[in-house]
C-alpha cells in the first residue's frame, strides 16, 4: 500500500513555507518514482511545530516538525528507510505532550484529512449532527442546544439557547442564520483554522441552525483578511451544495437551506453583531442600538440568529452526542470545551482547547512553555484588543467567564497574548485607543472622539511633570467611554488602558499604587 | 476591459441580490485595482442608491480605495501579538526600505504599503501579507529579501 504524506495547508503553515515543501515533495516524488502519495491537510494548530508533516501508513501516522526546505532530502531517505530514525521525528502525533494534553472537540478533526473532502469528514462523524437535527421538530433542536449549556464563543458568552429560542417563536416570513466569521481581535486564530481546516463543521452547524429555527438562508460574513479561509470556503460551500447538504432540498427532507458566502472589506467594527448586519445589507458598518436584538429584527428587519464560526460549529457536536455528553464537560456555567489561541512572544504558541477552569498559568507553562524571546514574561492580554493586560499575580485565576469577570478580565474569544519585559505597557495603553480611533464606527461620541482624546492624554500624561491632572482626566475619559459607548468597541477600550495603569504604573512614571 | 463595461457587467451581477453592494466594489477593485471616483454615479443609479450612500461605503471601508493603488501591496500587521514580537521596529523598517508611510505608493508605482490589525497568523509573528500571500516570523532582514523579490520580479525580462 502506498503511503501518504500529510503536509498542511493552512495559513499558518504555509506563511511557514507548507505550499513550497508540498511542490518540492511533489517534484521529488515524481523525479524518484517514490511509494508516497502527496496529500494536503488543514492543521492541527501545533503551530510551533509547523510545517508539520506528517507520514500515513498502514493505518498510522509519524510526524515531522519542523520542516525546512533543507531537511527533505535527508527526510525522503529516512522515509524509505527508517522514518523514526529521522532527528525530526516527533512519533505519533497524538501523543506529542502539547497535544495529547488537549480535549479536541470542536478541533478533533483539524488537521486529520483533506478539509475539502466530504467523504473525510464524513468518516470522522460529519453529518451525524445534521442526521439527527433532520428527525426531530425545531422545538427539540432548540432544547438540545439549550440544555447544552451553549454559550456564544464570539466574546460575549451569551446563553446560545436564549437565542435560538427566540428566534424560533418570532413569527416571520423570513429568517436568516448568520456567522460572524470577522475574527479580528488580535491574538485569534481559531475561527480561520476551523474554517481551513474543517469547513464542513461549520456548514453543518448552519444546517442546523436554519432547521432548529425556521431560516432558510444564511450568510458566513468573512473578513477579508483571510484569503485563504476565503478560497477553502468557496470550494467546500460548492461541494456541500453539490452533495445536498445545501439548497432547496437538504439530504431528501424537502427543507431548504441557501448559504452564501460574503466578504468584509477591512473594518474590525463588523465583528461587532450589529454593525456586520449593516455590511450585510450593503451599507456602512455602523452599530445599531439595541433592542431589538437581532433575534427579533436583525438582517433586513428579520429574525436573524448570528453566532460566531464556534458556536455554530459546537452545534454539530451537541446534536450528534448528545446535549448531556457537551455539558458533562466543563466548570461552573461554562460548558463544554474552552478555546484558547497562544500567541504573540511565546515558544509553543498555537490553538489550544481543554477543559473550562485551567488556569492562564497552566496554560503559559504546559502549553505555551515560555516566551519565545527566552526573556521572562511580563504581562499577558486576554481576549484581544478590548481586554485587560494581567501581571503574573492574576495568573492563578481559572479561565472560565464568571471568574474571570469577577477579576476585571474577560476571555473573549480566546486570544492569550504573551509579553516579554521589554514591553512598554504605557505604548500599550495608547494603542489600544489608536486602534479604537483607526477603527470606531463613529457613530457614538464617547468612541469616536473618546478614543483620539485618550491617545492625546495620554502622550499628555507621559510628557506632563503635573501628572494628577492627566491622570484624572484620563479617569474621566475612560469612564466615559465605558458608560456612554453603544457598544463594547468604546466601552472595553478602557480596560487595557485601566489594567496598564493599574498593574504597571511605573511605565507611565507614576508611583505604585496599593492593590 | 474599460471601467464603465466592468461597472456595468456587476450591476447586472450584483444589481438584484440584497445588499450587493460590498460585493459589487469588491469586484469592481478586484478587476480595475481600484473604484473610480466617476463610476460611482453609475454604482449608485444602478444599485437603486445615492451617490452619497455609496461614497459613504467606499470611504467606511479600509480595503475600498478610489485611487489606483501600486501593482503590489505590502500590509504590514500591527496588531498586538505581533507587536509582542517586534512589529514596532519591523513597521519603521519597511517605511524606512520603501522611503513611504502607510497609505502611500512608491514612485514606480510598484507597491503600495498598509497598516493591516491582524492576519490570524499571530503565533508565528511579526505577519506580513504581500498580495494574498501571507509570510511568518519576519524579522528586518526577511522584509528586505521579500521587498527585493518583488522589485527583481518587475524588472524580470
Amino acid at each position: 500500500m502506498t503511503a501518504r504524506l500529510w503536509v498542511p495547508s493552512d495559513t499558518t503553515a504555509a506563511a511557514l513555507g507548507a505550499d513550497e515543501l508540498a511542490s518540492s515533495l511533489a517534484a521529488a516524488i515524481a523525479e524518484q518514482s517514490l511509494p508516497l502519495e502527496l496529500m494536503r491537510n488543514g492543521s492541527r494548530g501545533a503551530f510551533w511545530l509547523e510545517p508539520l508533516l506528517e507520514l500515513e501508513r498502514d493505518g498510522e501516522r509519524l510526524a515531522f516538525g519542523p520542516v525546512s526546505e533543507d531537511d527533505l532530502p535527508s527526510l525522503l531517505t529516512a522515509l524509505q528507510v527508517d522514518p523514526r530514525a529521522h532527528p525530526l521525528c516527533l512519533g505519533d502525533p497524538t501523543e506529542i505532550p502539547w497535544l495529547a494534553g488537549q480535549s479536541r472537540v470542536s478541533f478533533a478533526r483539524a488537521g486529520l484529512g483533506d478539509p475539502l473532502c466530504l467523504e473525510h469528514y464524513q468518516a470522522r462523524h460529519g453529518f451525524d449532527g445534521l442526521e439527527h437535527a433532520l428527525h426531530l421538530p425545531p422545538e427539540d433542536i432548540v432544547d438540545e442546544i439549550t440544555a447544552s449549556g451553549l454559550r456564544g464563543r464570539g466574546g460575549a458568552a451569551f446563553p446560545a439557547g436564549i437565542k435560538w429560542r427566540t428566534v424560533l417563536d418570532t413569527v416571520a416570513g423570513q429568517k436568516y442564520i448568520v456567522c460572524n466569521a470577522d475574527e479580528g481581535d488580535s491574538g485569534t486564530f481559531a475561527d480561520r483554522l476551523l474554517l481551513e481546516s474543517d469547513p464542513y463543521q461549520l456548514i453543518e452547524g448552519m444546517v442546523i441552525a436554519g432547521l432548529a429555527v425556521g431560516a432558510s438562508r444564511g450568510y458566513i460574513y468573512l473578513r477579508s483578511e483571510y484569503p485563504r479561509a476565503w478560497q477553502v470556503l468557496h470550494t467546500a460551500l460548492g461541494k456541500a451544495e453539490a452533495a445536498g447538504f445545501l439548497g432547496d432540498d437538504i439530504c431528501g427532507s424537502g427543507r431548504a437551506f441557501h448559504l452564501s458566502l460574503r466578504l468584509g472589506a477591512g473594518a474590525y467594527i463588523c465583528g461587532e453583531e450589529t454593525a456586520l448586519l449593516d455590511s450585510l445589507e450593503g451599507r456602512r458598518g455602523m452599530v445599531r442600538s439595541k433592542p431589538p436584538v437581532p433575534a427579533v429584527a436583525g438582517l433586513f428587519g428579520q429574525p436573524t440568529l448570528v453566532h460566531n464560526v464556534l458556536t455554530l460549529a459546537a452545534a454539530t457536536t451537541i446534536l450528534a452526542e448528545g446535549a448531556e455528553a457537551y455539558a458533562a464537560q466543563g466548570s461552573g456555567r461554562s460548558r463544554g470545551t474552552l478555546t484558547v489561541q497562544l500567541a504573540g512572544n511565546v515558544r509553543r504558541g498555537g490553538l489550544v482547547e481543554v477543559p473550562f477552569g485551567l488556569s492562564l498559568r497552566q496554560l503559559l507553562e504546559d502549553f505555551g512553555g515560555g516566551t519565545a524571546s527566552g526573556r521572562p514574561p511580563r504581562a499577558v492580554q486576554l481576549g484581544g484588543p478590548l481586554g485587560a493586560y494581567l501581571p503574573e499575580s492574576e495568573w492563578d485565576t481559572p479561565l472560565d467567564y464568571e471568574a474571570l469577570a469577577a477579576r476585571g478580565a474577560m476571555l473573549g474569544h480566546g486570544g492569550v497574548v504573551v509579553f516579554d519585559d521589554t514591553v512598554d505597557m504605557a505604548q500599550q495603553a495608547r494603542f489600544a485607543m489608536e486602534f479604537c480611533a483607526a477603527e470606531s464606527c463613529g457613530k457614538c461620541t464617547p468612541c469616536r472622539i473618546g478614543s483620539v482624546r485618550g491617545m492625546e492624554v495620554i502622550d499628555d500624561l507621559l510628557a506632563s511633570d503635573s501628572k494628577e491632572r492627566q491622570l484624572a482626566l484620563l479617569g474621566d475619559l475612560l469612564d466615559t467611554m465605558e458608560q456612554g459607548s453603544l457598544c463594547a468597541m468604546g466601552g472595553l477600550t478602557p480596560a487595557p488602558v485601566r489594567s496598564a495603569l493599574k498593574h504597571y504604573p511605573a511605565d507611565f512614571g507614576l508611583p505604585a499604587v496599593e492593590a | 476591459m474599460p471601467y464603465r463595461q466592468l461597472v456595468a457587467d456587476c450591476i447586472e451581477r450584483f444589481g438584484d441580490e440584497a445588499g450587493g453592494l460590498l460585493p459589487l466594489l469588491h469586484a469592481v477593485q478586484e478587476i480595475n485595482g481600484h473604484i473610480p471616483a466617476a463610476a460611482i454615479p453609475e454604482i449608485a443609479a444602478g444599485m437603486n442608491l445615492s451617490q452619497a450612500e455609496v461614497q459613504g461605503v467606499i470611504s467606511f471601508y479600509h480595503d475600498f480605495r478610489t485611487e489606483p493603488g501600486g501593482r503590489h501591496t505590502v500590509q504590514i500587521c500591527r496588531a498586538e501579538a505581533c507587536q509582542a514580537v517586534g512589529a514596532r521596529t519591523l513597521e519603521a523598517s519597511a517605511r524606512a526600505a520603501l522611503g513611504i508611510g502607510y497609505g502611500d505608493t512608491t514612485g514606480d508605482g510598484a507597491i503600495t504599503l498598509e497598516p493591516v490589525y491582524c492576519l490570524g497568523n499571530c503565533a508565528c509573528g511579526p505577519s506580513v501579507r504581500i498580495d494574498d500571500k501571507v509570510y511568518a516570523r519576519v524579522d528586518d532582514e526577511r522584509l528586505e529579501r521579500l521587498l527585493a523579490a518583488l522589485v527583481s520580479e518587475e524588472h524580470a525580462p
